[in-house]
């Protein structure tokens, strides 16, 4: 009964974090930001030792400091540096100070792993609330925003001749990003967060037709890696972070070999 | 040719400066397009004719000047390069459906416009040859009803056929919607056939006018070379070749 009880809370978060992480993460794969998401992730881990510090609340450490790095990140992207060496210096930066001052407050006993790699099992009834909110927002915003963003990922120029302002968009898109890391981080982790976002979009790719069809599919297959991530977890007694990415990967595998079969069919 | 004041333009510049990345690409540069109006912008490679034409649909900002639309302008506009990431599913009907969705016979109709099947809007937009690509995105600023298409080299990468057809698409539609029509081109004789206008950009406007105007001003020369008119020399013109005026703000025949 209490593996029951458990499991059920362990699948109603990873499933509301999957939901949020389909159809975010194919704009993640569209707009190449998979680096922008691991520098937002680390810094998550940033948020949970400030959050620890000060005694304030993880999930706003976490957001606070993820919201912090979307916006330092678009602030100086395209001022000198290229994107990709201003992300890698900023994602790594983000780690190692985010793992340093979590150890520096480590007598308090606090599992770095967890945050690391996720940890389906701490999370609470208030946390399983606020990752369905988190995921209910996201969507929101992509439903929103859904023609002015796909205007923008398509052609920036395009964009600002009908009067859409990508720069904004931009910055919308990488807030709903932070916003899903701190939904995500007790689930699978800040290492593993990316991998989230962009391995169910990635599987979804070769059987769709639309964005929106890719942004539907990419959203089941997330749910779907999710249910069997944690069946396996629970069954192996494994983590259950790792658990649900690999599952999703195995996934991924499928799709491509499905799609190269696919190809060779009809060509 | 006289311009007549009380005709508001589309789209006018002012003391227009562009810089990218701390370059100045174009400065002073003073201009307006007007109703029904064809013009053409010709000038060398990295002349800033691309960059002109963004500033002008709004895609940059000026570092000096304005660019002034009239009120409730629709742009069409035609990119000179637009890349389709691979990741990104996309089929025709969809493509023209951005950013404000159009009903199926819209599509239908903006397909039929450009002589395209109506089979096409549910291919991937990723799978067209480059004529089909170039007439999508035709059909694609055609699909607001606008009063101007700004096209930015909309013949790149179509063999000499291909070029024609596109042109003669161009006149057609044009005549069908009455709107302006303002693009760059290195197709010589569509510049002299069809412009009333031809504008000469080398990083400012050298020389403006009609099209014989233009191609017997010695800015335009100095550019292009001599030649019959100018016009084989502009197909001949040596790209790397020294540009030696002295950028002396003469506006050639522009007031003529």
């Amino acid at each position: 009964m209490i593996f029951d009880a458990l499991f059920f809370s362990a699948l109603l978060a990873g499933v509301g974090v999957a939901l949020a992480a389909g159809p975010l993460g194919c704009f993640v794969v569209w707009r190449r930001m998979a680096y922008f998401g691991d520098a937002t992730a680390h810094a998550a881990i940033l948020g949970v030792a400030l959050a620890l510090a000060f005694d304030g609340a993880i999930p706003l450490g976490v957001l606070v400091s993820a919201v912090a790095m979307a916006i330092a990140i678009t602030a100086l992207g395209g001022k000198g540096l290229a994107v990709d060496t201003l992300l890698g210096v900023a994602a790594h930066s983000a780690l190692a100070f985010g793992v340093l001052a979590l150890a520096m407050t480590g007598a308090r006993g606090v599992d770095m792993e967890a945050y690391l790699f996720g940890d389906i099992l701490i999370v609470s009834r208030g946390g399983i609330a606020l990752i369905w909110c988190g995921a209910v927002a996201v969507l929101l915003i992509l439903w929103w925003r859904w023609p002015a963003l796909l205007t923008a990922t398509v052609s920036e120029d395009l964009a600002r001749a009908e009067g859409i302002r990508p720069a904004r968009e931009r910055l919308i898109l990488m807030l709903a990003v932070a916003l899903l890391v701190a939904m995500a981080i007790e689930v699978v982790g800040a290492l593993l967060v990316t991998a989230l976002l962009v391995i169910p979009a990635a599987t979804a790719r070769p059987f769709a037709r639309t964005p929106e069809s890719m942004a539907i599919l990419a959203a089941l297959i997330a749910m779907l890696a999710t249910m069997l991530g944690l069946i396996a977890a629970f069954a192996l007694d494994a983590p259950a972070g790792p658990a649900i990415v690999a599952a999703s990967a195995i996934g991924f595998g499928f799709s491509t070999i499905g799609s190269v079969v696919k190809r060779i069919h009809i060509g | 040719m006289l311009r007549m004041p009380h005709i508001m333009s589309l789209i006018s510049a002012h003391g227009l400066a562009i810089h990218l990345a701390g370059r100045v690409i174009l400065r002073d540069v003073d201009f307006a397009i007007h109703e029904g109006e064809i013009v053409t912008v010709v000038g060398p490679n990295g002349s800033g004719k691309s960059t002109f034409m963004r500033a002008l649909v709004g895609a940059l900002s000026p570092a000096q000047g304005h660019v002034t639309r009239r009120a409730g302008l629709r742009i069409g506009y035609v990119p000179q390069s637009l890349h389709i990431d691979p990741t990104l599913p996309l089929t025709v009907g969809r493509f023209l459906s951005l950013p404000i969705r159009r009903e199926g016979l819209e599509i239908v109709a903006a397909l039929a416009e450009v002589g395209l099947p109506d089979t096409l809007s549910k291919q991937q937009i990723t799978a067209l040859s480059g004529g089909q690509f170039q007439r999508v995105l035709l059909a694609r600023a055609l699909m607001g009803d606008p009063h101007v298409l700004v096209l930015d080299e909309p013949t790149t990468g179509l063999d000499q056929p291909a070029v024609a057809a596109f042109y003669l698409l161009i006149e057609r539609v044009r005549h069908r919607l009455g709107c302006a029509v303002l693009m760059v081109s290195h197709d010589l004789h569509v510049v002299m056939s069809a412009s009333d206008r031809v504008i000469c950009i080398n990083g400012h406007i050298c020389c403006e006018g009609a099209p014989t105007t233009v191609s017997e001003a010695p800015e335009y020369r100095a550019l292009f070379g001599h030649g019959t008119k100018g016009a084989l020399a502009l197909y001949q013109h040596d790209h790397d070749h020294a540009h030696d005026h002295d950028h002396d703000d003469h506006r050639g025949g522009g007031q003529v």
